[in-house]
């Protein structure tokens, strides 16, 4: 069994088929990118996997157990962290709040407890911020740590928004785009970091991306996607080759 | 400048960033202690107000001001807690008893009204608050085994340890403060846990939330219920200072109070909600001494000006008639909202922050500091 599948996977909307009758699977510790020109649905897979949209039809599985019907909450405590293609962090809170929002699945306190502040609340604060440490650390933010979102440029955002999904302590993560946006340096630091979430964090990679250096780099297979539908599936090198996908790109 | 060596976790999570802070809050503290030994009664009275009204700010600045959801009913909450506890009084409730009631009771009628709102978004939640609010307001007037209707109910002294506690004593005002202090500081204790940044987390971005694993439906109904019962709470108090309670207090200019007193003060701080009551308090004291004062002054001013005692008596009726003219509060409200709005979004407490960064970065303070900037509206937000 897969450890992360989808099987006929399909989204409408009227007679517009964003998503249609896609199944792919993620093996455990690979990075899997989808691939394909704009607007070929590669998003809204994202956005069915963490339950934004309803799937018209389909089902996803995640260690064996159908999510499909997870509320988009709980997709979140399954261990499934995701980016966003258009950043959403929380911009009139510090970065360090952001993160420890990313801890928010391993928080137990009760309403009660947090109103007194108790010892257990307080623990469980050092616990989070711990953590949340270690992933500053592997993603080199510390000059940033007390900074209010809403002062900081787009690349350094970019970096937060995984840095927060990292904080979740994900078994599978979701990259919509994470070099969209970036320049050169910081597109190859992005690179060595997605390449040591699988080496060092252990976490399996899906990713969106655009920019073909980064997705030969990083990827042990690709999938390319046209008009909601998939192209073509394999090693880097296999899909760009592939007739179909060079149609789809050239508009040969 | 003060510049801060974090060495320990323990420095991001305690509430007095530094010595600093212990010494100017104990000061504080100290002289609202003194202040009934000090104050005129008058005085004393609007300081009781202060605290009732800042406990209120600071409830519905959880609800607005950290989890984004805006009400315009609130005064309708500090109805349910007031007439809880006069009506249970009837029946020689104990005051911690009813107190605790009225907390409770608001609570859940706050919760109740967050599940619809659960659907709703900015104006539309505020016309449903409002909705809420006038509804609230007809089962006031029309309940009367209950409410008593029209006529009103009387709020009868509070007893306390066997006690009666007058409205206008100084036990009656430490009571007030001890419920404003608390209400404090367990609003900060639950911003700096995981509850509080969901609130955070809900304001800024839901889709974000809900990808971390937040239950937003859950925290937005959990930062109503909290919110309302504080309100509740307040209106406890509220009933008792003013010994007397109708359905004709708590109208929809009540409400429109409590958003200023969060939109004045500055709604990203719990500083902003005991400015912005100050601020509101303040402004009745005004209003007086616009009726009585002014036009006498204004015509002694056109009399010195070489007018004639007729002419100055003409003056002098305009004015008043002007002063005492039925609305005008509602409009110098709308005035302060609006001027607020446009010049100083982030409220006297921003202002305040401006005024101490300029002093701490002498001379080297820049004007653009706090520049507004331009926002690129996102193409593909999520819902």
């Amino acid at each position: 069994m897969s450890y992360f599948r989808a099987e006929n996977l399909s989204l409408h909307f009227g007679g517009l088929k964003a998503v249609d009758a896609v199944s792919f699977a993620v093996e455990k510790g690979e990075i899997l990118s989808i691939i394909g020109p704009n607007g070929a649905g590669k998003s809204s897979i994202f956005n069915l996997i963490s339950r934004i949209y309803p799937p018209t039809s389909g089902r996803i599985f995640f260690e064996d157990q159908d999510i499909t019907q997870q509320p988009a909450y709980d997709i979140a405590k399954l261990g499934i962290a995701r980016t966003f293609q258009n950043i959403e962090l929380f911009e009139n809170a510090t970065v360090l709040s952001n993160l420890l929002v990313g801890r928010h699945r391993h928080s137990t306190t009760r309403l009660w407890q947090e109103l007194l502040f108790l010892p257990s609340v307080r623990a469980g604060e050092k616990a989070h911020r711990r953590r949340v440490e270690q992933v500053i650390e592997f993603l080199d933010l510390e000059p940033y740590r007390d900074k209010l979102i809403s002062g900081l440029p787009y690349g350094v955002r970019k970096v937060i928004e995984l840095a927060r999904a990292l904080c979740s302590e994900p078994k599978l993560i979701l990259l919509d785009e994470p070099s969209s946006g970036l320049n050169v340096e910081e597109t190859d630091d992005m690179s060595f970091w997605i390449r040591d979430m699988k080496s060092e964090l252990g976490i399996t990679v899906l990713m969106v991306e655009h920019d073909m250096t980064l997705v030969n780099r990083v990827s042990d297979r690709v999938i390319a996607l046209n008009y909601g539908r998939v192209l073509a599936m394999g090693s880097p090198s296999e899909v760009q080759h592939h007739p179909d996908v060079v149609a789809a790109y050239l508009g040969a | 400048m003060r510049f801060l060596f974090k060495t320990d976790y323990e420095d991001d999570i305690r509430l007095f960033p530094h010595s600093g802070y212990v010494y100017s809050y104990g000061l504080l503290l100290a002289v609202l202690v003194i202040a009934p030994y000090v104050l005129s009664s008058y005085l004393m009275s609007q300081l009781v107000f202060v605290c009732i009204y800042a406990t209120v700010g600071v409830g519905l600045m959880i609800l607005t001001g950290f989890t984004g959801q805006a009400s315009l009913g609130h005064a309708a909450f500090l109805a349910i807690g007031a007439y809880t506890a006069a009506y249970l009084q009837q029946f020689n409730v104990p005051f911690p008893v009813y107190f605790l009631a009225a907390g409770l009771l608001t609570g859940v009628v706050g919760a109740l009204v967050g599940f619809p709102a659960l659907r709703l978004q900015g104006i539309y939640l505020v016309i449903a608050t409002i909705s809420f609010a006038f509804i609230v307001e007809e089962i006031m007037a029309r309940w009367e085994s209950v409410t008593n209707g029209n006529e009103g109910m009387r709020v009868k002294a509070m007893q306390l340890l066997g006690a009666t506690v007058s409205r206008d004593g100084p036990t009656f005002y430490y009571l007030c403060l001890a419920v404003l202090v608390l209400t404090i500081v367990g609003t900060l204790n639950l911003l700096r846990s995981p509850t509080g940044r969901a609130f955070v987390a809900i304001r800024d971005s839901e889709t974000a939330a809900r990808s971390m694993g937040i239950n937003v439906a859950l925290y937005k109904v959990k930062s109503f219920a909290i919110s309302a019962a504080i309100t509740g709470f307040a209106g406890v108090l509220f009933a008792h200072k003013l010994s007397f309670i109708s359905p004709e207090m708590f109208t929809l200019q009540l409400s429109i109070e409590f958003i200023i007193v969060i939109l004045i003060g500055g709604t990203f701080s719990l500083h902003g909600a005991v400015l912005g009551a100050i601020f509101l308090v303040m402004i009745d004291p005004f209003l007086t001494y616009l009726k009585d004062d002014m036009p006498g002054v204004i015509a002694g001013v056109a009399a010195t000006l070489g007018a004639g005692a007729e002419r100055a008596g003409h003056i002098q009726d305009a004015v008043a008639a002007f002063a005492s003219a039925n609305g005008l509060k509602g409009a110098i409200y709308g005035v302060i909202i609006v001027v607020f709005v446009l010049f100083e979004p982030l409220g006297l407490y921003g202002r305040w922050l401006k005024i101490k960064l300029f002093f701490q970065l002498f001379p080297l303070y820049k004007r653009a500091t706090f520049k507004r900037q331009k926002i690129y509206v996102k193409s593909e937000r999520n819902r």
